[in-house]
C-alpha cells in the first residue's frame, strides 16, 4: 500500500519511475539521474535484492564528485540502504565510515543505527574515540571533524552499553544538537529519567529549530513523562503529533495488549487535541 | 476605544506583539461588526494573532459561519487551516461541504486533519430532519475513505472523526438518522481497519475507538 501511494506521489510530481528504471538509472550516464534514483529507492523502500546490490555498488562510486571532493551518490546510497532493512549492506556501510567525505560517514553512521545490527557498534565506537579532534569544529566547514551526532545516536539505537562512558562527556559539548543526541542515547542505554528530562528542558529553548530537534529526540526514545510538555511546546502541531506518536508506539510495543494502557490513552487524548 | 478604533489598531499594528494585543482587544468586545477583520487576521501570518482571532470567532458562534465560508482563503493555506479549525469547533453543519472537501482534497495536511476531526463533531440536529441521514452518510463515507490515506496523521484524524461520528449515531437512534444497520456496518468496517492498519500507533487508536464504541453499546 505504501508503495502504491509512493507511485501516486511520483506521478503528481512528474518524476514517475518504476523500480526497474530506478535500478537502471543507478548506472545512467546522467549523474543527476543516478543521484535521484538512489534517493528514490530509499524513499519508497524498494526492498529488492537487485536494488540493494546496486546501491551497495554505488557506495564505491567514483564518477559523481563535488568540487570539494565529496561523493553525492555515495551519500544518497548510504541513506537509502538504511531504509531498506537489508543486513547485506552492513560491511559496505562500515567501510564508508572511513570515507574522506564527512557526509558519507554521517549517512553511513545513521544507517548503521537504523539497520540495528550490533556489528556496527565496534566500528562506530572506534570512529568516535579516534583522537582528541573528533568533536572539534572542522575548519572551513559548518560541521565537526566527525559526524558525532549521528554516531552517538546510532550507538544509542544499537543499545551499545559499552559506549556509555564515551558518550557522557558530549552532554557538555558546545553544540546543542550533540548534547541532545547524547541525552537521547544515554536515556536509551540507561533508562535514567535524568536524560529524558534534559530533553524536556530543551523544549523551553529559544531556538525553534532546536525545539523541533528535541521533540524528535523525545519521540525517538518514547519518553512518556514528556507527553504533556510535548503537547504544550511552542512548535507546529505536526512536529508535536509526530513526537507523541513516537511515545504512543513505544508504549504500545512495551505493553502489547489489544486494549491500550492508561498511559497510551493519555497520549491519544493529547494527540486528538492537536489535530 | 470605539469599534472603528479597535479595527484600525489591527490594520495599523506595526509589530507582531502589537498585532496580537490589538486582536485581543477586538475579541474582548465580542462584536459581530468585527467579524470580517478577525477573518482577515487569519491570513496575516502571525500565529499568535490568528489563534486569538480563532478563539474570538468561535466565541461568537454560529453567526460567523456564513462569513467564514464566504471568505475562505483559497491561496493561503495557513489562513484556511485556522478558518477550518474555527468551523470545526463551532460545528455548524452548514460547513459540511467545505469540511468534506477540505478533509479529502486540501493541499495542506493541517487543514485535512482539522476537517476530518471536525466532521465527527458536527451538530447534526441543526439540520432539517430529512437531511440528517444523507449528511451523516457523506461524512461517514469521506472519513472511511481518508482512513486509507497514505499519510498516517490523516488516517489518525479520520479515526478520531469516525469515533465521534459513530458515538453520535449511538446516542441518537432515530428512524430519520442513519439506521442501526448502517452503524453496525460502520463498526464492522472499523474492526476491519484495526486489522489492516499498517502503522502501530494509528492501529492502537483504531482499537481504542472501536473499544469505546463497543463499550457504549453494551452499556
Amino acid at each position: 500500500m505504501v508503495e502504491l501511494a509512493a507511485e501516486q506521489v511520483e506521478l503528481l510530481e512528474g518524476g514517475a519511475l518504476t523500480v526497474e528504471q530506478a535500478i537502471d538509472n543507478l548506472h545512467h550516464s546522467d549523474l543527476s539521474l543516478r543521484y535521484y534514483a538512489a534517493w528514490w529507492l530509499g524513499k519508497f523502500q524498494v526492498r529488492d535484492p537487485v536494488a540493494v546490490s546496486a546501491l551497495i555498488a554505488a557506495l564505491e562510486d567514483e564518477d559523481d564528485r563535488t568540487e570539494l571532493g565529496g561523493y553525492p551518490l555515495r551519500r544518497n546510497a548510504a541513506r537509502a540502504l538504511g531504509k531498506l532493512g537489508d543486513y547485506s549492506a552492513i560491511p559496505a556501510l562500515i567501510r564508508c565510515l572511513d570515507c574522506s567525505d564527512f557526509y558519507v560517514r554521517e549517512a553511513a553512521a545513521q544507517s548503521l543505527g537504523t539497520l540495528g545490527d550490533p556489528a556496527g557498534i565496534e566500528p562506530l565506537i572506534t570512529l568516535l574515540s579516534g583522537d582528541s579532534t573528533v568533536a572539534q569544529p572542522m575548519p572551513g566547514t559548518p560541521h565537526l571533524v566527525q559526524p558525532c551526532e549521528a554516531i552517538v545516536e546510532a550507538l544509542g539505537a544499537l543499545n551499545a552499553v559499552a559506549a556509555i562512558d564515551l558518550i557522557r562527556p558530549f552532554l557538555e559539548h558546545s553544540v546543542p544538537r550533540l548534547q541532545y543526541a547524547a541525552a537521547r542515547a544515554l536515556y536509551q542505554l540507561t533508562r535514567e529519567p535524568v536524560y529524558g528530562d534534559r530533553l524536556v528542558q530543551a523544549l523551553q529553548g529559544d531556538d525553534l529549530q532546536l525545539r523541533r530537534v528535541a521533540l524528535s529526540d523525545l519521540g525517538a526514545i518514547g519518553y512518556l513523562p514528556a507527553a504533556a510538555a510535548i503537547a504544550q511546546a511552542a512548535t507546529e502541531n505536526s512536529f508535536k503529533l509526530f513526537a507523541l506518536k513516537g511515545l504512543l508506539e513505544h508504549e504500545v510495543r512495551s505493553t502489547d495488549s489489544p486494549v491500550p494502557s492508561e498511559a497510551a490513552i493519555r497520549v491519544m487524548h493529547l494527540m486528538d487535541d492537536l489535530l | 476605544m470605539s469599534l472603528p478604533d479597535l479595527i484600525r489598531a489591527i490594520e495599523q499594528a506595526d509589530s507582531p506583539a502589537r498585532l496580537i494585543a490589538a486582536v485581543q482587544s477586538l475579541v474582548a468586545v465580542q462584536s459581530e461588526a468585527g467579524i470580517p477583520t478577525l477573518i482577515a487576521v487569519l491570513g496575516y501570518n502571525n500565529p499568535g494573532a490568528a489563534m486569538a482571532a480563532v478563539s474570538g470567532l468561535v466565541n461568537l458562534g454560529e453567526v460567523v459561519v456564513i462569513p467564514l465560508l464566504a471568505q475562505l482563503d483559497g491561496y493561503n493555506y495557513g489562513a484556511r487551516a485556522y478558518a477550518i479549525r474555527a468551523l470545526a469547533t463551532i460545528a455548524d453543519p452548514r460547513a459540511l461541504d467545505v469540511l468534506l472537501s477540505a478533509a479529502e482534497t486540501d493541499f495542506a495536511p493541517s487543514v485535512r486533519r482539522a476537517a476530518a476531526k471536525g466532521l465527527g463533531h458536527l451538530h447534526w440536529q441543526k439540520l432539517p430532519a430529512a437531511e440528517q441521514q444523507v449528511a451523516q452518510e457523506k461524512a461517514l463515507n469521506t472519513l472511511f475513505r481518508i482512513a486509507q490515506d497514505p499519510e498516517w496523521a490523516i488516517r489518525y484524524a479520520a479515526i478520531v472523526g469516525l469515533q465521534a461520528l459513530l458515538a453520535t449515531l449511538n446516542i441518537q437512534p432515530s428512524p430519520q438518522l442513519a439506521s442501526t444497520d448502517a452503524r453496525s456496518a460502520a463498526l464492522a468496517q472499523l474492526a476491519h481497519l484495526s486489522q489492516t492498519e499498517p502503522d502501530r500507533a494509528v492501529q492502537s487508536r483504531v482499537a481504542f475507538a472501536h473499544h469505546c464504541l463497543m463499550h457504549k453499546i453494551s452499556v
